[in-house]
């Protein structure tokens, strides 16, 4: 493992009764990299996500990380070392102000650890965190029940609640998707910035236009399997990846 | 043209809602009123009552708190039909102490408190990764199984129960101990629900994946409620026992399984003053109908349907909102 890696996925398996989600799956990342995986749909991405986070266990093979063995934790414990994500379909608490919903990531013991035992004013905490993802201060915003947001902001706010953890690595499930083209081009700043800050990130996207623009390497999946790496222009003119999107005979 | 409600915020609501910034004598009454109306409500009735509506004051507190740990466990996303299984532990518990070991009522009561809380969770631990329905299955089961356990093992007394058990010093002493916890209990669980920790816990029922991405250990945070809510039932069923001076099967009967779900029910749950006001009202009602016999059942149903239709979220949230909004209609284009 080299000095820079961060996570390493050593040929995943992972089999649901008799389908075959994810199927010899490997990958590196490094410390600071943004990677994009993409695929059609059903292509097991979200499943490698969630074989990372530790949501599901694999049927075979490992998820390292920082050199530790972490496939077979427990999803919360993973959080504990400096993974977080956000979900694809966004799932607030619908009854509660957007920045109470920050409340419970605030309450982590993650961020207690970080912040040397401490809480601190949660409120004021998740207030700013808000802001930074786009939450206008003046606008009042945050005070809104996350009930009346329109999907712009709750994917937002899934955005933070994820920061919120101080993580290492960030994985982000399709945050483009249902966007408009305006409001992907505000949150693409934030995770710029990120970046910016040594943040590890995997972008699960179907909005590729988007994705090529930011991601440093790209992976694509199709029937759980691994079919291309590299760069984004290398990856789209392979054969096998123009066939799994367009169904293209080559 | 047509027209709509329209519900508003009464002023003092919304300056009320995050900074006090009161100035008149009614204003302070208006926060104040709903808090102070139950606590001395509570500590008045027992100087009032008879005798015999001194015992149904008891039993509603008893039941009350019956219906907080249903209604804490509830807002933890752990609906429980075993109230039961808390309020038999906690009298067991108490019995034994009191009957076998010559404990001190007043010492008895606390230890079987924890002593209860402590035996309930470890019960259940093994199913809090169940959810719903399947939860609320096994805690109606355990409370039915442990009756069989004493009636065929014939421990702790078997059929015949243990009698004998010693009162508390004095009347006085059991209503306003029982009073006391009820109003302590009361207050003091609101305020934790409120606070961030309560968050937690509702966010565990709304969405338990997220709360586990937030690196939160769910069942942690659940066995801890279950602790709090189960050793609330134990102390209902431990001081239960110094009141008869005796403890047997019946404490794990059905009754103190759904009574209080009903109280918490018709009272609205989520806030547990409903599910106190729920007992306020059913348990006197259910002593009030025992005149006319063998119906009385049948009339109690009928008035539990009659609520749950008409007034689905609970009489609590109803008064809540008309003492805090006011309603108009307008005209709408």
């Amino acid at each position: 493992m080299g000095a820079g890696v961060l996570l390493r996925l050593d040929s995943l398996y992972k089999n649901f009764g008799g389908i075959q989600a994810v199927t010899d799956l490997s990958f590196e990342l490094a410390q600071g990299e943004l990677l994009g995986l993409i695929g059609p749909n059903g292509s097991g991405k979200t499943t490698a996500v969630n074989l990372i986070t530790g949501f599901v266990k694999p049927s075979k093979g490992a998820v390292v990380y920082r050199g530790r063995t972490i496939s077979g934790l427990a999803p919360h414990a993973v959080v504990r070392l400096g993974i977080s994500r956000t979900f694809q379909m966004v799932k607030p608490f619908y009854q509660l102000p957007a920045y109470k919903n920050m409340i419970i990531p605030l309450y982590s013991p993650r961020v207690k650890q970080l912040v040397g035992g401490r809480y601190g004013d949660r409120d004021a905490v998740a207030l700013d965190l808000l802001e930074e993802v786009g939450f206008e201060r003046d606008a009042q915003v945050a005070y809104k029940s996350a009930a009346v947001l329109p999907q712009g902001y709750l994917k937002r706010l899934e955005l933070a609640k994820a920061m919120a953890l101080r993580p290492d690595l960030i994985i982000l499930d399709e945050l483009f998707s249902g966007l408009s083209l305006a409001e992907v081009a505000s949150i693409v700043p934030i995770i710029e910035k990120l970046r910016k800050e040594g943040k590890t990130i995997i972008m699960i996207e179907h909005r590729l236009k988007e994705l090529f623009r930011i991601a440093d390497r790209i992976v694509v999946l199709n029937f759980g399997q691994k079919i291309a790496e590299g760069r984004a222009e290398d990856v789209m003119a392979s054969e096998d990846v123009k066939k799994a999107y367009l169904g293209v005979e080559s | 043209m047509e027209r709509r409600r329209e519900r508003i915020d009464r002023g003092i609501k919304v300056r009320a809602g995050d900074v006090f910034a009161l100035c008149s004598w009614r204003e302070m009454l208006y926060l104040v009123a709903p808090r102070l109306i139950p606590i001395l409500g509570f500590l008045l009735l027992p100087l009032v009552l008879g005798t015999y509506w001194q015992k149904v004051l008891l039993s509603v507190a008893v039941f009350a708190l019956l219906a907080i740990s249903w209604d804490i466990l509830a807002q933890s996303g752990m609906i429980s039909l075993g109230q039961a299984l808390f309020f038999g532990l906690g009298a067991y518990c108490s019995g034994i102490l009191n009957h076998t070991f010559g404990w001190h009522p007043l010492l008895a009561l606390p230890a079987a408190t924890l002593l209860g809380g402590l035996i309930s969770t470890a019960c259940l631990l093994p199913v809090l990764r169940l959810r719903g329905v399947y939860f609320s299955m096994v805690t109606l089961i355990i409370p039915l199984m442990l009756v069989r356990v004493v009636e065929a093992t014939k421990v702790f007394g078997g059929t015949e129960g243990l009698s004998g058990i010693a009162p508390l010093p004095s009347k006085w002493i059991e209503l306003y101990l029982i009073v006391g916890v009820l109003l302590a209990a009361l207050f003091g669980f609101r305020r934790m629900l409120d606070s961030d920790y309560g968050l937690v816990l509702k966010g565990i029922k709304d969405n338990d994946r997220s709360v586990t991405n937030a690196g939160i250990n769910i069942y942690w945070f659940k066995t801890q409620a279950l602790f709090i809510a189960s050793s609330i039932g134990a102390l209902a069923g431990a001081f239960m026992t110094h009141v008869y001076m005796f403890v047997g099967m019946p404490v794990f009967a059905l009754d103190y399984s759904i009574l209080p779900i009903a109280a918490a029910v018709v009272g609205g749950p989520g806030t547990l003053a409903g599910a106190t006001l729920g007992a306020v009202i059913l348990v006197p009602l259910s002593e009030a109908l025992r005149g006319i016999g063998g119906l009385r059942i049948v009339f109690y149903g009928c008035f539990l349907v009659v609520f749950i239709v008409a007034l689905p979220e609970g009489i609590f949230h109803y008064v809540q909102r008309k003492y805090h909004q006011f309603e108009r209609w307008v005209e709408v284009e």
